[in-house]
């Protein structure tokens, strides 16, 4: 570890921290309907949109009707991503002649892409055309991102608002989120993108005769503008195979930064969105502060363990830590922070090989997403997921000491912890069961690429990607199979859907209750105390539950590196 | 609750066209105008000839010029197109080794590739990037020290002095950005290229 790779840490801590407020007020004026800067170039379109769709903008939505126009838009964008695909070999814009794309690979694509997961069982460069990459995937980068910030906005509503039923409008809110926040700002970080050195053109590969007269096909494309939604909408899914580790996706330490700081700008400013539509910025606060200890506790883990270089690597007189599966542009720090970002969000990209990380360097990536990422978290879905954590550490609270629980004026009754328990138990078993599955039977062992301990990390860590639909993998998996690509796919929907759908169902119920003034017996959740329940909460359901497949996983491996053990390849 | 199914599929459409088609035009259009050569992949020509990107490694094997990092791309087996073979540098199908902290392939190419530089330049410590193999296998980066380790053997190969090609290197290390962000790099293409400048005069 360097003092400037801590330096380079805080940097990016300070950067996030800086644009929250001024993010979260914007945010807040674009979800509360209000005129923006935009507003006169944008206007106009929104207004188009609504007129051509039969909408009327002031009409609001029950909860059922928000989860319903939620799913069918869904289900829409699955079938055409799906047609797109299986066709594209005889749609434009296929310069590398594609075939179609085969239809168990299609499923599982189209489902991670709409569940905003983006897990890559596809090659990028090596399966998809130019238009299935933009108007496939690109296209639900955007939409299935704004959806995630509409169910979030939904749920801080059902906070905010006393004694009534609706919720507010799924079509509206989506659509501002999709006009007013992804699209200018993925406009400017492209550009900016392709100023460092990333790739957009409708141009084919390049063929490149090298120094020593080798030929070189160079895959180029339209990179930017996918790369800049991947990271804003915390998708994560790649232009390219190696995804964010690629030069052609990440071309210098300043685009790894801004990529970074894209991947948690919107979740983090969501929280400071909650506190003003509350009345109260400094709830918002309070939650982001939870967050930001468990990020810098396992940034912290993550750079010690990948500075120290243990297993095979270790003692064998190099210089460096852990290189194996990281860009020397990048280093240690850069590649870490990156590992945690991404899993503490639920973007997926990488920009160094998760599998080749430490046995403890890769056990914080997966605890990330096993506590179901709400460390800042997917646009909208980190904000919602901690919510439903909140609901349980006040309903904790409230056993202690013997009364009602309540927060900001909302009593939490027997429903709403229900409805939280719903959404928080599919993750494990979906993450756990499906792992289990895949060690039992043949076509789920045949693949892992390493061996041991690290061979059943594989497989936990592809379930545990799927169900909290983060994307990232430890690639050596062979995932594209029929049997991968199937259950992944399961892991996806239930992760996403039965998550989204009972948060749903928690704003309706609480917009529908009486506000409770607040008393001397009320529980301050803007306090230390407050933040540090929550820490708590959410470590132990998600570390206890987990606990004992991290220990066959990660930490017998670590202990077995540590010993000198190896394991040779296959099975 | 109003029927879903319309709202649903004229937004789908219209959201499609303006982030799948109009966004991605716009920025082509406009990295096209104000970018063109980042936005074409960075390349460098010669002599009228595209001899690869600024941005993407290449294999260097040759004794006389410096090595990038270990890749571990593969291409299709022209015999059987169902299994793969190795291919360093394939810009076509980036991607790393996957070999985690206890394998015994991972272990075995170490050694195998530190036994080889200990034998080109005895009594140095190796830089790790020399025998790691990078995320996508394109790195087209080492650290300084790695380059620096190269130059007893390509001074070697090529009869010239150990110093001209230390100051070679030093004239191509990229420090980090800002002074902050990163860490200092050497790209090997651009090395390589000068040190065929420098021969040539």
């Amino acid at each position: 570890m360097t003092l400037n790779g801590w330096f380079q840490i805080a940097l990016y801590g300070a950067v996030v921290l800086a644009l929250v407020k001024p993010l979260g007020a914007y945010m807040t004026r674009v979800f509360n309907g209000e005129r923006t800067v935009l507003s006169p170039v944008l206007a106009p379109v929104e207004r188009g949109l609504y007129r051509a769709a039969g909408i009327d903008a002031r009409q609001e939505q029950t909860w059922l009707g928000y989860a319903g126009a939620m799913v069918v838009f869904n289900v829409a964008g699955f079938v055409l991503l799906y047609a797109i695909l299986r066709l594209q070999a005889v749609l434009p814009l296929n310069p590398a002649d594609q075939g179609a794309v085969a239809p168990d690979l299609a499923f599982n694509t189209a489902t991670s892409f709409v569940t905003n997961t983006n897990w890559q069982s596809y090659g990028g460069e090596t399966t998809l055309s130019y238009l299935s990459q933009m108007l496939g995937l690109t296209h639900q980068n955007f939409v299935s991102a704004a959806s995630g910030m509409a169910v979030a906005v939904a749920l801080i509503r059902g906070f905010a608002r006393a004694s009534t039923k609706t919720l507010g409008s799924f079509w509206v809110d989506m659509t501002r989120a999709t006009l007013y926040v992804l699209l200018p700002l993925c406009l400017l970080i492209a550009l900016f993108l392709v100023s460092q050195g990333m790739p957009q053109t409708l141009a084919p590969s390049v063929e490149a005769t090298t120094l020593e007269g080798a030929r070189q096909t160079i895959a180029v494309g339209p990179v930017a503008s996918q790369v800049a939604i991947k990271m804003l909408g915390t998708n994560g899914g790649g232009f390219f195979n190696a995804n964010a580790a690629h030069p052609f996706e990440n071309p210098t330490a300043l685009s790894n930064f801004l990529q970074m700081v894209a991947i948690f700008m919107i979740g983090a400013a969501l929280t400071n969105v909650f506190g003003r539509m509350v009345g109260d910025e400094r709830q918002g606060w309070a939650i982001l502060a939870a967050m930001g200890l468990l990020f810098l506790a396992g940034v912290a883990v993550t750079y010690w363990a990948e500075a120290n270089a243990h297993g095979v690597l270790g003692g064998l007189g190099l210089t460096g830590g852990n290189m194996e599966g990281k860009e020397v542009r990048f280093g240690l720090s850069a590649s870490a922070l990156f590992a945690v970002i991404t899993t503490a969000a639920s973007c997926g990209a990488v920009n160094a090989m998760h599998d080749s990380f430490t046995a403890l360097g890769g056990l914080i990536p997966l605890l990330n997403m096993q506590l179901g990422e709400v460390i800042i978290g997917g646009v909208g879905a980190g904000l919602y997921g901690m919510l439903v954590f909140v609901v349980v550490a006040i309903f904790v609270a409230g056993l202690m000491v013997g009364r009602t629980p309540e927060y900001l004026g909302k009593k939490i009754e027997a429903r709403e912890v229900k409805m939280a328990m719903l959404g928080i138990l599919c993750l494990p078993l979906m993450m756990l069961g499906l792992t289990a599955l895949a060690t039992v039977v043949p076509a789920g062992l045949a693949g892992p690429a390493n061996a041991g301990p690290h061979g059943f990390t594989e497989i936990l860590y592809a379930y545990t990607s799927a169900a909290a639909n983060n994307g990232s993998a430890l690639s050596g998996l062979t995932a594209n199979t029929l049997f991968y690509n199937t259950t992944l796919a399961i892991g996806m929907l239930v992760g996403r859907f039965f998550v989204k759908i009972p948060v749903l169902a928690i704003a309706g119920s609480l917009a529908a209750k009486k506000r409770v003034p607040a008393s001397a017996g009320t529980f301050p959740t803007h306090g230390g105390l407050f933040v540090g329940l929550l820490v708590g909460v959410v470590l132990i359901i998600g570390g206890l539950t987990f606990f004992p497949s991290l220990a066959l996983g990660p930490l017998v491996e670590h202990f077995a590196g540590a010993a000198g053990q190896t394991f040779p390849a296959g099975g | 609750m109003s029927n879903p199914l319309r709202p649903a599929l004229v937004l789908l459409v219209a959201l499609t066209a303006v982030t799948g088609l109009a966004y991605p035009l716009a920025v082509t259009g406009l990295a096209g105008a104000i970018f063109p050569a980042e936005a074409a992949g960075s390349l460098i020509v010669r002599d009228g000839k595209v001899v690869g990107s600024a941005l993407i490694g290449q294999s260097f094997t040759g004794a006389g010029v410096f090595h990038g990092r270990p890749s571990a791309t593969t291409a299709p087996d022209p015999a059987d197109a169902a299994t793969t073979v190795p291919a360093p540098y394939n810009a076509a199908n980036s991607m790393g080794s996957n070999l985690g902290p206890t394998s015994a392939a991972l272990a075995e190419r170490v050694r195998g590739d530190l036994a080889r530089l200990r034998e080109e330049n005895p009594g140095r410590p190796v830089p790790v990037d020399l025998v790691t193999a990078s995320g996508s296998g394109l790195d087209p980066d080492i650290s300084p020290e790695a380059a620096l380790f190269q130059v007893p053997r390509v001074a070697r190969a090529r009869n010239l002095p150990e110093d001209t090609l230390r100051g070679l290197v030093a004239a191509q290390v990229r420090g980090r950005t800002l002074g902050l962000l990163g860490e200092p790099r050497v790209n090997v293409l651009a090395l390589n290229l000068a040190l065929d400048d420098l021969a040539r005069r």
